[in-house]
């Protein structure tokens, strides 16, 4: 038995799965950007003389990471709700999901970055007279940004990849359509096939852009 | 015949790392124009006794002045000042570290303009004049676009140096700025130096460039385990030592100072 391949109805569909893959990238981008926030500000708060948010901080990362991220999505979209938050939609309530997620690791990315700046430019933007706020806006937090790329790169394309989970709750992502168009057209190889190049194309092509940033950023060498 | 009122003044400033006293009590006046050079062995406390005056460290005894004004606390009482208080102070005294310490993520032109802008809230136009101004007389105009990873270690040093000097400091704190650098680099850091103290700014500098000492200094003070030993005009100091250590210490670079 040999199967015979037939891309001409995935091909026809190509353009919902092509819509999937960019909303799949969108929810990604928003959710590391949300995530970004979260994680600086969890990063500082860790910093806190504060012991109880510290230990609340770190109760939300260690949570965060322990857990299936499939189980948050779900816990997120059919629990809340139970708790009386009915705003979300499928989309919001996958976002808020991710950008959590995302926080918890991030905050460990720049809590690091944080502690790993040299105290020798802290001083000299002490000593050229830039108040705290000033020497976090201008030296810290860029210096920590070119430091933490490479680690920001790598979160963005398993974000992207973990947009996947998203058609557990039926967001139309790439993965979602493809199992909408296999259904329909009951080319199993063709569409998982086609599926696995787009998201292998696009990881690829993301990694490759970012590290062409991180190239034009490394300033630190 | 009175004094002008020194520049700087420290009375017995005293700092303890620990239970460890680095400090042992500083007593010195520095008038304006004048270029002290500050000598001694390593670990006697010069490095700290500089980050002192812009507050990098706290001491907990004695009292520093600049321009009458005292630095980190307020005057009578001994409550410190705030953060933002303290920044405005550090804003007037200039520093140059052995490390340099440019900001990695600036070329040399945004290393001198940051101050300027965000703390003396020039404009950008203005700032970046007197950033070219300055990085100009280091020599440096060519490389002003440059990043710090692009710049040998004497590049780098001159534009720290602009840095601190672009924003007309009151005094100029300098920490063996060409210890960290290879000797064949020194002598354009130095040059840099010179001209500077040749243009009557106060400076205080730590150095084992004895031969640059001599030249440039108008009083050197000679530091031993946290305590200023002997002071005087450089010619004098080295001529005629009058304590043992400093003997032995001038002794080490004796060949090495001419
Ligand atoms: N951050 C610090 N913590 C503890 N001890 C320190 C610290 N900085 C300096 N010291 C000690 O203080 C003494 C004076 O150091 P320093 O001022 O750097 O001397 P110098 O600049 O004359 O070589 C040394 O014994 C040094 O080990
Ligand atoms: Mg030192």
């Amino acid at each position: 038995m040999t199967y015979q391949f037939n891309f001409d109805p995935i091909f026809r569909s190509f353009d919902k799965m092509l819509a999937g893959l960019w909303l799949g990238l969108w929810l990604a981008a928003l959710s590391l950007a949300i995530g970004c926030v979260i994680g600086l500000l969890v990063a500082y708060g860790r910093q806190s003389r504060i012991a109880p948010l510290r230990w609340a901080l770190v109760t939300y990362v260690e949570v965060i990471r322990n857990c299936p991220i499939l189980l948050l999505i779900f816990f997120v979209y059919f629990g809340l709700p139970e708790l009386g938050i009915f705003f979300l939609d499928k989309i919001d309530s996958f976002i808020l999901t991710l950008s959590v997620y995302a926080g918890a690791y991030l905050s460990e990315v720049f809590r690091s970055g944080l502690t790993s700046i040299p105290v020798r430019y802290v001083e000299a933007a002490k000593a050229i007279g830039l108040r705290p706020w000033q020497r976090q806006r201008y030296v810290v937090l860029p210096v920590m940004f070119r430091i933490t790329l490479p680690a920001l790169a790598n979160n963005l394309i398993s974000l992207f990849k973990d947009t996947s989970l998203a058609a557990a709750i039926a967001i139309p992502e790439l993965t979602f359509i493809t199992r909408q168009i296999n259904a329909n057209t009951f080319r199993v190889m063709e569409s998982w096939l086609t599926a696995s190049v787009l998201y292998l194309v696009t990881c690829y092509a993301i990694a490759w852009a970012l590290r062409r940033v991180e190239r034009r950023y490394a300033v630190i060498r | 015949m009175a004094e002008p009122q020194p520049l700087l003044r420290a009375i017995d400033v005293h700092k303890k790392f620990g239970d460890v006293e680095v400090l042992k009590g500083i007593d010195i006046d520095v008038q304006k124009g004048e270029v002290l050079a500050i000598i001694g062995s390593s670990g006697s406390g010069k490095t700290t006794f500089l980050r002192c005056i812009n507050l990098l460290e706290e001491f907990h005894q004695g009292e520093i002045q600049v321009d009458g004004e005292r630095i980190g606390y307020t005057a009578g009482s001994h409550k410190r000042l705030g953060e933002a208080a303290i920044a405005a102070q550090r804003a007037r005294i200039g520093m140059v570290f052995q490390s340099f310490n440019l900001f990695p993520h600036m070329t040399a032109e945004q290393n001198v303009t940051l101050g300027l802008i965000k703390v003396q809230g020039r404009r950008k136009e203005e700032a970046v004049e007197i950033a070219r101004r300055w990085l100009d007389r280091v020599g440096l105009a060519e490389r002003r676009d440059h990043y710090p990873y692009q710049l040998s270690g004497g590049q780098q040093q001159r534009v720290a140096i602009a840095r601190a000097v672009s924003m007309e400091p009151k005094l100029v704190l300098f920490d063996e700025v060409t210890s960290a650098l290879d000797p064949e680099l020194v002598s354009e850091v130095l040059a840099v130096m010179q001209d500077l103290a040749k243009s009557g700014m106060t400076m205080l500098v730590v150095s084992h460039e004895m031969s640059f000492v001599r030249a440039v200094a108008t009083r050197v003070v000679f530091m031993e385990a946290g305590r200023i030993a002997e002071e005087g005009p450089p010619a004098e100091l080295f001529a005629r030592p009058k304590s043992e250590r400093l003997a032995a210490f001038l002794g080490r670079f004796h060949g090495l100072a001419h």
